[in-house]
């Protein structure tokens, strides 16, 4: 099968990579997950071939090594149709205040890192004509809080890069990018946390709604769970003299 | 690797009872047997779906929900490995479109495989293909000690029927190899015959023992000479052929409704009384009975799993929670023994409305619970009375040299649990060689002595 689709997963030892790399198996694509715990993405690439039959492959790929960074993409074996990011961590807000390196790491890891990684698929998508880059964000960047304004700000700066590449590829042709918001999701990221049920979604959500903005129904920028837009559009026009005496 | 423990009052599936325990929930093989290495008081659990005490451990409860990833698939073998976390709707939803099937399977396909081991589970065509035992090639077990060994019939021979129904009490399962079954279609093709009372319910399911799947459905209302009254279903795989003949407009594998009724928070108990339960009875058994004679196609979703068709239906029995009482009896005495029984269930009044009965083939694992002979099914809602009446149950069943099921039970005593197993013996000395005895300790095994 020469039309085979593939998807390529930054991310792909994570529970939502691992979700949105099984949608798409499920629907016949090739899947490669690139991954820092190989051992880890290498047991979830087996899980998704086992219950799709479709071929799948791992990569190593550890987005603060500058070394493994710089030609990433030029180096893959083929360039695939789709690149899903759902690169991300959390960090500790409360020690990113007194620690500077962990604060760097919280911002490289969430803005820099997969933001330098998707230009260089762009330049591959434009060269070739089309492509989806996919970008996991946060409604965190949506407005700066308290609790996790580290992660925050680097999410926002993240969003922004989407937008502008966007923007850019809008005007160029046929290469899309689409901006994924997740709200709260089930997953190792939040195990440890309390999460509100009506806001809390599965990781197969995200990843359904991930295929259909790419697939069955392009759309530019998601949230997950949908409602969020709404919650957060209240919170994005709350007057900054209120919202700073808030805690949410 | 883990969420934060947390102390948090679990139960079984019944809702009864509901125990103190700390719920760990590890994310890989590894970190599973990492958390079982020195901790004592501590059982896995799967899925939640045995009923009673099995899966509370009395310290600490390691769930295999995390371990939810397959390895391989061999389609030349038609062997699978899986994690012991994945569940049989896992399998069922990636394979059965291929064309592959699962030879046993329980009442309901939400039980996870490391579940499906412990408990040894049965389906309706146990009393000619055994049990799921009999569809696993090999297992990996942790030991309490934090060893990790491979089981099959051929490597450690004895820890493997050991673990086959042995409750999780030998090691956690943390994954297995598993044979799957080629079938043709999606569909069965079922057979309904009525039977009058107990007597030809038990002709039915003898004469037709060489049908792959059989079941009766009693009728707990029905009294005298109707005492024991029931559908008896038996099925078959649907070929190509039988689809073509039977349903030539249905597709041979139909893609899956995914719609699914669910049972409020707190159904309130008195719903279910006798006026209600009566009028279900008569209007099943008329369905029932117009079917008999014409054999038609049924998917195997609702064949083998109707009650999954009702999300969290342990609910309808209200916050009291309730008690599955499952017995088998020896052949010789079953229709005796099944007759008294169902003739105080019947007196008793608020008993389930359905029973179920089926026949049981040689027994496999070291207490495991099919052995030769019939089982019966019965829900009980918890009230004040209900234990003394089961332990009047329990009484014909020891009686007649029969046993209830561990998945199922709450409420047995040791005298009941001891006179039924004759291979506990030999599963105390496999806990005592490998340290299980001290640290392996479920709300079961500590109320019964295992």
């Amino acid at each position: 099968m020469t039309d085979t689709k593939s998807i390529l997963v930054i991310g792909g030892s994570s529970d939502i990579g691992h979700a949105t790399a099984l949608r798409y198996a499920k629907e016949g694509w090739r899947v490669t997950l690139a991954a820092r715990d190989l051992e880890a993405a290498q047991r979830n690439a087996d899980d998704i071939r086992t219950r799709s039959g479709v071929e799948t492959s791992v990569q190593a790929l550890d987005l603060l090594q500058a070394g493994q960074l710089a030609g990433f993409v030029a180096g893959l074996s083929t360039l695939p149709d789709t690149v899903v990011c759902v690169v991300g961590e959390l960090g500790d807000q409360l020690r990113a205040q007194t620690d500077p390196e962990l604060a760097t790491t919280i911002m490289r890891t969430n803005f820099e890192a997969p933001s330098l990684l998707l230009e260089q698929f762009a330049q591959a998508f434009g060269a070739r004509g089309y492509g989806t880059i996919v970008g996991v964000s946060s409604v965190a960047g949506d407005r700066g809080r308290a609790s996790n304004y580290y992660y925050g700000a680097a999410k926002a700066g993240f969003s922004q890069f989407l937008s502008g590449l966007r923007n850019r590829l809008a005007l160029a042709g046929k290469v899309r990018v689409v901006t994924v918001k997740p709200g709260f999701v089930r997953t190792k990221m939040t195990a440890h946390m309390k999460l509100p049920a009506p806001l809390t979604v599965e990781p197969d959500r995200v990843a359904e709604d991930i295929y259909r903005a790419d697939v069955t129904r392009p759309r530019d920028v998601i949230y997950v769970a949908r409602r969020f837009r709404l919650v957060m559009t209240i919170i994005c026009a709350l007057p900054e003299p209120i919202f700073k005496r808030m805690r949410i | 690797m883990a969420s934060d423990p947390g102390e948090v009052g679990l139960s079984g599936w019944g809702n009864y009872p509901r125990v103190p325990t700390e719920l760990l929930a590890p994310r890989t093989p590894a970190g599973a047997r990492d958390l079982l290495l020195g901790r004592s008081g501590v059982v896995a659990r799967g899925a939640g779906r045995a009923y009673g005490d099995a899966a509370v451990g009395t310290h600490s409860t390691i769930s295999s929900r995390g371990l939810n990833r397959m390895r391989s698939f061999d389609a030349a073998t038609a062997q699978l490995t899986v994690e012991a976390g994945v569940t049989i709707a896992d399998i069922l939803a990636a394979f059965e479109p291929r064309g592959f099937f699962l030879k046993v399977v329980p009442g309901t396909k939400f039980v996870t495989v490391g579940g499906a081991i412990a408990a040894d589970v049965h389906g309706k065509n146990h009393h000619r293909d055994g049990g799921f035992g009999t569809i696993v090639e090999s297992f990996r077990l942790a030991l309490p000690g934090g060893e990790i060994v491979s089981c099959s019939r051929s490597e450690n021979a004895a820890l493997f029927a050991a673990t086959l129904g042995g409750m999780g009490l030998t090691g956690m399962i943390l994954d297995a190899t598993l044979r799957l079954l080629p079938i043709e279609t999606a569909w069965l093709r079922q057979d309904t015959r009525v039977a009058g009372n107990l007597d030809a319910a038990i002709d039915q399911l003898e004469n037709n023992a060489s049908t792959t799947y059989s079941v009766a459905w009693i009728d707990c209302l029905a009294r005298g000479a109707a005492l024991g009254r029931s559908l008896v279903y038996l099925a078959e795989h649907a070929s190509r052929r039988d689809r073509e003949l039977l349903g030539p407009d249905l597709e041979p594998f139909p893609s899956r409704r995914t719609a699914r009724l669910s049972v409020p928070e707190l159904f309130p108990g008195w719903l279910l009384n006798r006026a209600s339960m009566r009028a279900f009875n008569e209007l099943y058994f008329r369905r029932g009975a117009a079917q008999q004679g014409r054999p038609r196609l049924v998917h195997w979703d609702p064949y083998f799993f109707p009650l999954d068709a009702i999300a969290d239906w342990n609910r309808v029995y209200g916050r009291r929670g309730f008690v599955q009482y499952q017995c088998v009896i020896p052949l010789d005495r079953a229709r005796r023994v099944l007759a008294d029984i169902l003739d105080l269930v019947s007196r008793r009044g608020d008993a389930s409305f359905l029973a179920v009965l089926k026949q049981l083939g040689d027994a496999s694992g070291l207490i495991s619970f099919p052995r030769r002979g019939y089982t019966l099914t019965m829900d009980f809602p918890v009230t004040d009375t209900l234990f003394a009446f089961l332990d009047q149950l329990d009484a014909l069943v020891v009686d007649a040299g029969g046993r209830l099921y561990l998945a199922k039970d709450a409420r047995q005593s040791r005298a009941t649990f001891e006179s039924g197993y004759p291979g506990l013996a030999a599963l105390r000395d496999i806990r005592q060689q490998t340290g299980a005895s001290t640290r392996l300790v479920s709300h079961l095994s500590a109320r019964l002595g295992i």
